[in-house]
C-alpha cells in the first residue's frame, strides 16, 4: 500500500490538546503571571519580578507548613504501605471471602472526602461522637480541638482508614497475579513463609507498591479537605499544612500573588519529590 | 532415592464423590522401582499432573495412601518428603542471582554453606550457566530459565525422587534434545528415582525404562517402549504411542477367523470373547504390507515424509494408514497383507490375549 506522508495526524491530537490547554495549561499560567505581579482592584497589574517568592522562601510560615507536611506524609507512608502489604497478604484468594473483602476494602475509597471530614469530626467529639465519648467514658484525655496530639492523632487515624483501603486493593492485584507454580515451586524448594513473601511475593508485587507509594505520598502531600473539615488547621497553627496555608493566603488574605507563588513552590516541590522517589525505587530495579 | 508405593490411590477435585466419572483420577495402585525412570504420558487432562502433585504432596489424594520405602507418608507435607519437582513454566526467582536461585533449595534445608557451595557450582557447570552464576536471574530466556528450575530440582543430593511436569513444553526443539539427554545422563550418573510427565510420546520413549500410559483418570498400561509399540493393551494406547498411530477397524470374531466387513484375516490363535463384547482388530501401520496380492484398497493420499511414507487409503469402507518404505513401490492395483504377528486384537478397548 501506498503510504502518504502529512502532518494530518495532528488533528487527531488536538482534542487532547485543547482540552489540556483548558483543564491544566491556562489555569497554570494564569497563576504564573499572578506570581509575578502585584495586583490591585480595577485589573491593575504592577510588575513584581521574583518578589513573591522571596517572600515566601523567607517566611516562618511556608516552612513550618511544608515540615508539617513532610512529617505526615512520613508517618502516613510508613504506616499504610506496610499494613496494606499485611491486609492483602491476609486476603483470601478464592471463594465467598473474595467479594466481600474487596468491597469492605472499597467503601472508605467510594466516599466524599468532606463526608470522611464531617464523619471524623462527628466521630471524634467528646459530647457526642462514639470515639470521643467512649476514650473520655475509659478516662482518657482526648480532644482533637484542644489539643495538638490528639489533632494529629485523628488526622492520622483517618487517613489511615480512608486510604490504606487503596495500598491493600493495588498489593492485593498484584499477588493474585502470582501464578501457583511460583508457590508450589516454593514449598518444593522448603522455602519459609519469610523466603516466600522476600523473594516472590514482593518482587512480584513492587510494580504496584511503587504506584501505590506515589499515589499515596501526593495525595497525603496535597491533603486539603479532610483535615480543614475536621480541625480547621488548628488547634493553632498545629495542622495548617501548606494546602490550607494556600487557602488562607489566596482566598483568606486575597493576597493573590504570593499565593500564586506559593502554588508554583508547591507544586515544584512535589513534582521533585515524585521524580526522586521515582528514580530511586526503578533504579535499584535496574542495579546489577 | 526411594522406592514409592502408590496403594490406591483416588482423587476427586470436588466434595463428596460417588460416581466413578467424578474421580479426576480413578484407583491407582503401583510402585515405582528405586531409581527406575519413569514417564507419565497421555493426552492434556488426562490426570497426569494430579498423580503427580499428589506424589510430590501438593495435593492430599482423596482415597488411599503413599508409602516412600514402605514409610507412609500421605500426611506429610512436600517438604517432610524430600521430593524435587520441576515444573512446565519456569520458576525462577529474579531478584536473585543464578548462583542463589540454585542455592535457594539448599540453604532452605541449612545445608552448610562450603556443600552448597560445591554442589552449585557442580550443577551451574553442568546447565552450563557458569559465565552467568553472579548475575541477576531476569532477563534470561525461556530454556535458560527451565534450565535454573531443573537445576534447582538436581542441585540436592539426597532426595527421595525428582518429578518433571512436562518441563520441556517451553524449551525450543534443539535445546530440548539436550536436555533431556543430560537428564538421562544424570539418571545413570546418581541414580535418582525419576518421574516425567509428558504428552509427548518422543520424550517419553527416549526418556524412561518404563512408560505409564494414563488415559481419562486411569493407568492403561505400564510397559517399556518396545511393549507399548508392538502389544497395546488399550486401543489408546495403540492410538496415542506411534506416528501414525495404530490402525483400529471394527471386526467380527468367529473362533480364529476375523471379518473385517466382508474381508477375512485368518489369526494365528482363537481370543476368548465375551458374548455381546464391541471387537477390534489392531494393526500398526508399519506392519501392513502394501503389494499385489491381499486385498484391495483404495490408495487417497501418500505423504512423503522422508524416510518412508505414509500412505492413506480407504479399506472395508474405513480409512487405514499404511508405511512404505521411501524406495517402497505403490502398485497400480494396490493390495494389502497383514502381518499376522502384529495384529492385536481387542474387546471392548481392552487387549485380548494372543499370546496362550
Amino acid at each position: 500500500m501506498e503510504k502518504t506522508w502529512n502532518n494530518k495526524a495532528w488533528f487527531m491530537v488536538l482534542p487532547v490538546l485543547v482540552l489540556v490547554a483548558f483543564s491544566a495549561v491556562i489555569p497554570l499560567m494564569t497563576v504564573v503571571n499572578y506570581s509575578v505581579q502585584d495586583t490591585f482592584g480595577n485589573n491593575e497589574f504592577f510588575w513584581a519580578g521574583t518578589d513573591w517568592f522571596i517572600q515566601v522562601l523567607q517566611s516562618d510560615r511556608f516552612w513550618d507548613a511544608l515540615t508539617r507536611n513532610l512529617i505526615f506524609s512520613a508517618i502516613i507512608l510508613t504506616i499504610e504501605i506496610p499494613l496494606g502489604i499485611l491486609i492483602a497478604l491476609n486476603m483470601p484468594k478464592t471463594g465467598f471471602g473474595v467479594p466481600v473483602c474487596l468491597v469492605l476494602m472499597s467503601l472508605p475509597l467510594l466516599i466524599p472526602w468532606n463526608v470522611v471530614g464531617t464523619i471524623w469530626q462527628v466521630f471524634g467529639r467528646v459530647d457526642i461522637g462514639l470515639l470521643g465519648y467512649t476514650l473520655a467514658a475509659l478516662g482518657i484525655n482526648y480532644n482533637y480541638v484542644n489539643n495538638v496530639f490528639d489533632a494529629w492523632v485523628t488526622l492520622i487515624v483517618m487517613d489511615i482508614w480512608h486510604w490504606t483501603s487503596l495500598v491493600v486493593l493495588l498489593c492485593y492485584a498484584g499477588l493474585v497475579s502470582i501464578p501457583d507454580a511460583y508457590y508450589q515451586a516454593a514449598k518444593i524448594d522448603g522455602a519459609s513463609r519469610w523466603a516466600v513473601f522476600r523473594y516472590i511475593q514482593l518482587p512480584k508485587m513492587k510494580r504496584v507498591l511503587l504506584i501505590a507509594f506515589l499515589l499515596r505520598f501526593m495525595d497525603s502531600f496535597m491533603i486539603y479537605t479532610e483535615p480543614f473539615v475536621v480541625t480547621g488547621g488548628g488547634p493553632g497553627n498545629a495542622t495548617t499544612f501548606l494546602s490550607i496555608d494556600l487557602v488562607k493566603t489566596a482566598i483568606g488574605q486575597f493576597d493573590l500573588g504570593p499565593a500564586a507563588a506559593l502554588s508554583l513552590i508547591y507544586f515544584l516541590i512535589i513534582l521533585l519529590l515524585s521524580w526522586i522517589f521515582y528514580t530511586v525505587m526503578t533504579n535499584s530495579d535496574a542495579q546489577s | 532415592m526411594a522406592r514409592i508405593n502408590l496403594d490406591h490411590i483416588r482423587h476427586a477435585y470436588g466434595p463428596n464423590p460417588k460416581k466413578p466419572s467424578d474421580y479426576s483420577l480413578k484407583e491407582v495402585h503401583h510402585e515405582w522401582n528405586d531409581g527406575g525412570a519413569y514417564a507419565l504420558l497421555g493426552p492434556s487432562g488426562c490426570g497426569k499432573t494430579t498423580l503427580l502433585n499428589i506424589i510430590s504432596g501438593l495435593l492430599q489424594p482423596s482415597e488411599g495412601k503413599i508409602l516412600f520405602d514402605g514409610k507412609d507418608v500421605t500426611n506429610l507435607s512436600t517438604q517432610d518428603r524430600n521430593i524435587a519437582q520441576v515444573f512446565q513454566f519456569p520458576v525462577i526467582y529474579d531478584t536473585m542471582t543464578v548462583y542463589d536461585n540454585l542455592a535457594f533449595p539448599l540453604r532452605n534445608r541449612h545445608v552448610p554453606e562450603a556443600e552448597v557451595d560445591r554442589r552449585v557450582k557442580e550443577i551451574i557447570e553442568m546447565i552450563g550457566l557458569s559465565d552467568r552464576a553472579k548475575k541477576r536471574a531476569q532477563g534470561l530466556t525461556a530454556d535458560q530459565k527451565q534450565k535454573i528450575s531443573l537445576g534447582r530440582g538436581l542441585v540436592r543430593s539426597d532426595v527421595s525422587a525428582i518429578l518433571f511436569d512436562e518441563p520441556l513444553t517451553v524449551i525450543d526443539p534443539h535445546m530440548k534434545w539436550v536436555l533431556r539427554s543430560q537428564l538421562k545422563r544424570l539418571h545413570k550418573q546418581f541414580g535418582f528415582t525419576m518421574v516425567y510427565v509428558t504428552h509427548d510420546q518422543t520424550e517419553a520413549l527416549t526418556f524412561a525404562d518404563k512408560v505409564v500410559v494414563m488415559y481419562d483418570g486411569e493407568i492403561v498400561q505400564i510397559g517399556t517402549p518396545a511393549e507399548l509399540f508392538e502389544k497395546p493393551k488399550h486401543t489408546f494406547v495403540g492410538y496415542f504411542i506411534g506416528s501414525p498411530g495404530m490402525n483400529v477397524l471394527p471386526a467380527r470374531i468367529d473362533g480364529s477367523s476375523v471379518d473385517l466387513d466382508g474381508q477375512k484375516v485368518a489369526l494365528s490363535f482363537a481370543p476368548k470373547i465375551a458374548a455381546g463384547a464391541k471387537t477390534e482388530l489392531g494393526i500398526r501401520p508399519e506392519f501392513v504390507r502394501l503389494g499385489r496380492e491381499g486385498m484391495p484398497v483404495t490408495i487417497s493420499k501418500v505423504e512423503d515424509i522422508g524416510r518412508q511414507k505414509i500412505v492413506r487409503a480407504s479399506f472395508a469402507n474405513r480409512p487405514i494408514a499404511i508405511v512404505v518404505h521411501e524406495d517402497g513401490e505403490i502398485p497400480a492395483e494396490p493390495k494389502i497383507t497383514f502381518d499376522p504377528n502384529a495384529i492385536n486384537i481387542y474387546a471392548n478397548s481392552w487387549r485380548v490375549g494372543g499370546e496362550a
